[in-house]
């Protein structure tokens, strides 16, 4: 049976859009990484009891009815499904259970979701030193939690998994803020716009203001970081207000905001923007979703950056869009249906603007000053390394990586691109926009060659309704 | 060190690690599980030999690339843990077994 | 107000750098224009096969030419690492053409014993059966019959190669402008002056070096430069502990242990996008080839896109109206670029091609 549309990831975006569309009597293909739905933000749902919600807090479990409508509606959802290629015809490949296959449909939607900036500050490799989404991940999916944990970094997850620690019960070492006092006035002609979203803002100070009763340790005015140890993190070293100090930790959690995960929709060969507010890429879309791709679409924060329940609208936005382009509704019933999302949307971005001011991550921790600072993971190259490329004469990060191999390891360049592009561009003084990103390719995730040369193209019996 | 504060779940699963029996919850990836163990590092780098463990268990990162069921370089926090499975320390580049081989 | 240089060399690729380096050791005052950051790019995509085996048969004159670049390829190497640092992970191990059949066993044969009959004596190779083939690569799969050998092969890392001609000639007071795409050439005086999107630039001699771009910018100097796109796939694993001792046409394993796998030839102009069904051929083969690969990770794909001429071999060429402007087009500029460094670069110093580039003007095209 032939597919209309093939949604890619379970999350708030893709399930919602999921949903939206087979109520309209598409046929729908929803593929997914993970071992059961729920993205990022609402990652393991389906298991959450009490205990979770006393913890996680409402926001999370508002994902187990999206997760439950999903699987009552007739929707062919594929589980531990990892989509390693889109092309411009239309054909998703994508690996589950060592198998890979090649799919096509009149319409795909990207609902891939976003990534944690990298926090390139010397030792961020040791073991030990993690990501505060990882931090969270663990909590929802096993209930784990670090004990005399630092959380350092700015942004609102941060404080959210901190905050949802001390529910927890479980003791932090000290929370360390990299936020910019520069940026609170340059946030402020934010505000106006920010009040439809007043309850996020109040919850935020909540957060903080339990957070300082538990007594927790808060360091703010903070310049620099470095994680002590060799082997593995000892510790992390925190210049706040020009003075150094020590704060021993077995566990560090970084985090200063998250980013689209562009490396499917730029080895798609999709038009991408940079988001100079955002400071990340965001493939161009129109306002069903749709792409420079005819026929394929971006929902949720893959998209750029708008948190869960933008997502969701986003997602039911690109299902009408797909559905009015595929004659399955006529344009007046798409844009009636779209209204409410639409209206959701608009007040999910409207505290944007405020937000990603106010927490609007350093140029030093963006781009390190430590020469011996890791900036690609993978290939293990420091700052001075990638700085001594650039020298030679280059102008782009495609012509680095080639001199040098950043971004050529496993992570593709997740964690290196920003950084490397925002490196070149403070070194030959020009706009980040205009150094551009690495020129991404299949497959996304490594594919083990015998997956390849087995590769099923087209029709496959598997997929049933 | 990371401790269970939800602990809802049914912890059924047993694989090796090493010669070590680790015990998970179903469900679970089998970084989770290591990390619960107290593991921190799961790998020497191949360029450098130094020592890496999970860094964002989502996916994206590969720093937890572990030997699993004799294959090389799998991301531990991407893998559903599951009784019997063989877990090993990814050391340096994957190595190639020729004795294993099958032609098409 | 432009600046003036002894040589502008137009592109940045493998035969422009090699070129470029060349002579700046000259100590000739030299820039190197290049595109941007995104361009078609052969030397960014090519596979890094110093090859011997496979050039010029039926054709002494590039088999000769050739076998003269592998054959300054040692010292070539060591140069550039005595100068920069960097080592072009350059190895010559011998290198193995492999048949899964014996039809393609007999084509191979007689091949080799045309390439032989160039060169009285100098091009050395053995044909190896099976089990020959078996002790210098015990990783081979079933369906392998037999197979070529030849010790001129060798193979580099081509991105490291680049990367040390360009630091080498960078060091040597060279510079290297990118953001330059060449849009006019005037002869002006005794020289030439150049235009860029950016800057204007005067020179006594120029060389088109530019790949795809030569076609347009030959008749600029009054001479022709009839090349094509021929694209070519290639894929690549993850690091591997070594497994493969020497390289051979369709796989080799780098320095660092990446297995680069291709190639594809595809006739299909400007298109340079990874195809899900010519990668599953290439991987397909590569089993056949090696089983064990079966179980390395693919973590790149990609396309880029050969400098093809109408016969395969280079074309090299000096402007007779315009005296002080050369051309120089080819697909194997890896294998060829200790040449181009050495032996070319100096002609163009003294502004005469060497006589045994002859056979390779474009003129070779005309009837
Ligand atoms: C680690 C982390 C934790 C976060 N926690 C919170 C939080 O607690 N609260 C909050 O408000 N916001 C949180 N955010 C932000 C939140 O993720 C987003 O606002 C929201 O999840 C966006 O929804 P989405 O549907 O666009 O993407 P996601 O929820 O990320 O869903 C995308 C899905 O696609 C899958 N996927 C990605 N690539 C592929 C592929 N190639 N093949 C197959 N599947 C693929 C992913 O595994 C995922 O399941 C977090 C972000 C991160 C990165
Ligand atoms: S921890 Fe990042 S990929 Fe597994």
């Amino acid at each position: 049976m032939s597919i209309d549309i093939i949604i890619i990831g379970a999350g708030p975006a893709g399930m919602s859009a999921a949903i939206t569309a087979t109520e309209s009597g598409a046929k729908v293909l929803l593929l997914d990484d993970q071992p059961t739905p729920g993205g990022q933000i609402y990652r393991a749902i389906e298991a959450a009891g009490d205990k979770q919600a006393t913890i996680l807090g409402p926001e999370y479990m508002a994902g187990k009815p999206l997760a439950q409508n999903m699987r009552s509606t007739n929707i062919e959802y594929v589980a531990d499904a990892s989509v390693w290629q889109v092309t411009d015809e239309r054909e998703v490949g994508y690996s589950s259970n060592g198998q890979a296959r090649l799919v096509t449909a009149p319409a795909i939607i990207l609902a891939t979701g976003a990534m944690e900036r990298p926090f390139p500050i010397k030792g961020w490799t040791l073991p030990g030193v993690m990501m505060a989404g990882a931090a969270q991940t663990m909590l929802k999916t096993s209930g784990l939690a670090a004990e005399g944990a630092i959380f350092a970094g700015c942004g609102p997850l941060l404080y959210l998994v901190a905050h949802q620690y001390l529910q927890a019960g479980v003791k932090i070492a000290a929370i360390v803020d990299t936020t910019a006092k520069a940026n609170r006035l340059k946030a402020l002609p934010h505000i106006p716009g920010a009040l439809r979203r007043w309850d996020l803002l109040s919850k935020g100070q909540k957060w903080q203001s339990e957070i300082r009763k538990s007594g927790t340790r808060i360091i703010n005015n903070v310049r620099a970081l470095k994680v002590l140890g060799d082997t593995k993190a000892e510790g992390l070293s925190v210049n706040a207000g020009g003075t150094w100090q020590n704060i021993p930790s077995d566990h560090i959690f970084l985090h200063q905001g998250v980013v689209p995960n562009v490396n499917l929709s730029f080895a798609a060969s999709l038009d991408h923007d940079w988001d100079e507010q955002q400071l990340c890429w965001r493939p161009k879309t129109d306002q069903w979703c749709g792409t420079s791709i005819d026929g394929v679409y971006v929902a949720g924060d893959g998209g750029g950056i708008g948190g869960g329940l933008a997502a969701r609208a986003s997602g039911e936005i690109a299902a009408l869009g797909s559905l009015a382009k595929l004659g399955l509704i006529d344009t007046a019933a798409r844009d009636s249906k779209a209204k409410t999302a639409r209206t959701t949307l608009r007040r999910e971005l409207s505290i944007r603007p405020f937000l990603d001011t106010w927490f609007r991550p350093s140029d030093d921790f963006r781009v390190p000053t430590d020469d011996d600072a890791i900036i690609c993971r993978c290939e293990e190259l420091s700052l001075k390394d990638i700085r001594d490329t650039i020298e030679i004469g280059l102008v782009g990060p495609n012509q680095l990586k080639s001199f040098c191999r950043a971004g050529m390891g496993p992570c593709q360049g997740r964690f290196c691109g920003l950084t490397v592009q925002e490196l070149i561009a403070k070194q030959t003084n020009r706009p980040a926009a205009d150094v551009g990103y690495y020129r991404l390719r299949p497959p996304i995730k490594p594919l083990r060659l015998e997956e390849l040369a087995n590769l099923q193209i087209e029709e496959d019996e598997n997929i049933k309704f | 060190m990371f401790k269970r504060v939800i602990n809802d779940a049914i912890a059924d699963v047993v694989f090796d690690f090493e010669g070590a029996k680790i015990t998970a919850r179903s469900g679970e990836s089998v970084a989770a599980a290591l990390l619960a163990d107290d593991l921190l590092s799961f790998r020497q780098t191949p360029v450098k030999d130094l020592a890496r463990g999970p860094f964002c268990m989502m996916g994206v990162c590969f720093d937890c690339l572990m030997v699993i069921d004799g294959q090389p370089n799998r991301q531990a926090c991407q893998v559903v843990a599951t009784s019997g499975m063989k877990v090993a320390r990814q050391h340096g580049a994957a190595e190639l077994n020729i004795d294993q081989a099958d032609p098409a | 107000m432009s600046t003036s240089y002894d040589a502008i060399v137009v592109g940045g690729g493998l035969l422009g750098s090699a070129v470029g380096y060349g002579l700046a050791r000259q100590g000739l005052r030299c820039t190197i224009l290049d595109e941007g950051d995104v361009a078609y790019r052969a030397a960014r995509g090519n596979f890094g096969l110093v090859w011997v085996q496979s050039k010029g048969i039926g054709k002494p004159i590039y088999a000769d030419w050739t076998m003269g670049s592998a054959e300054r390829y040692p010292e070539f190497s060591t140069e550039l690492l005595d100068r920069t640092g960097i080592d072009t992970s350059y190895s010559a191990p011998g290198g193995i053409h492999i048949c899964l059949n014996d039809e393609e066993y007999e084509d191979r044969v007689e091949k080799m014993s045309t390439l032989t009959s160039h060169q009285n004596g100098r091009f050395k190779h053995e044909m190896l059966d099976r089990k020959a083939m078996l002790e210098r690569l015990p990783a081979l799969g079933p369906e392998v019959v037999g197979g070529s050998y030849s010790p001129h092969d060798g193979h580099v890392s081509p991105l490291y190669l680049m990367r040390s001609m360009q630091r080498a000639f960078v060091d040597l007071g060279g510079e290297i402008k990118n953001d330059n795409r060449v849009l006019d050439i005037q002869k002006s005086g005794d020289g030439f002056s150049v235009r860029t999107a950016n800057e204007n630039f005067s020179t006594a001699r120029i060389v088109l070096a530019a790949g795809l771009g030569n076609k347009a910018l030959a008749p600029m100097v009054g001479l022709e430069q009839p090349v094509r796109p021929v694209k070519g796939q290639i894929i690549v694993t993850e690091r591997q502990a070594p497994f493969l001792d020497m390289p051979t046409t369709h796989a080799r394993q780098t320095g660092e242990g990446t297995i680069m796998i291709g190639d594809s030839h595809e006739d299909i102009g400007f298109d340079i996008r990874s195809t899900p069904q010519v990668m599953q051929t290439i991987a397909n083969r590569a089993r056949r080839s090696f089983p064990v690969l079966s179980k390395a990770k693919i973590v790149r794909t990609w396309g880029a896109l050969r400098v093809m001429t109408p016969d395969g071999l280079p074309i090299y060429d000096q402007s007779e109206t315009m005296p002080g402007a050369f051309t120089a087009a080819c697909h194997s500029g890896v294998t060829l670029a200790a040449t181009h460094a050495m032996v070319y670069a100096k002609y163009v110093a003294d502004g005469q091609l060497g006589r045994e580039l002859e056979g390779l003007s474009v003129r070779r095209f005309d009837v």
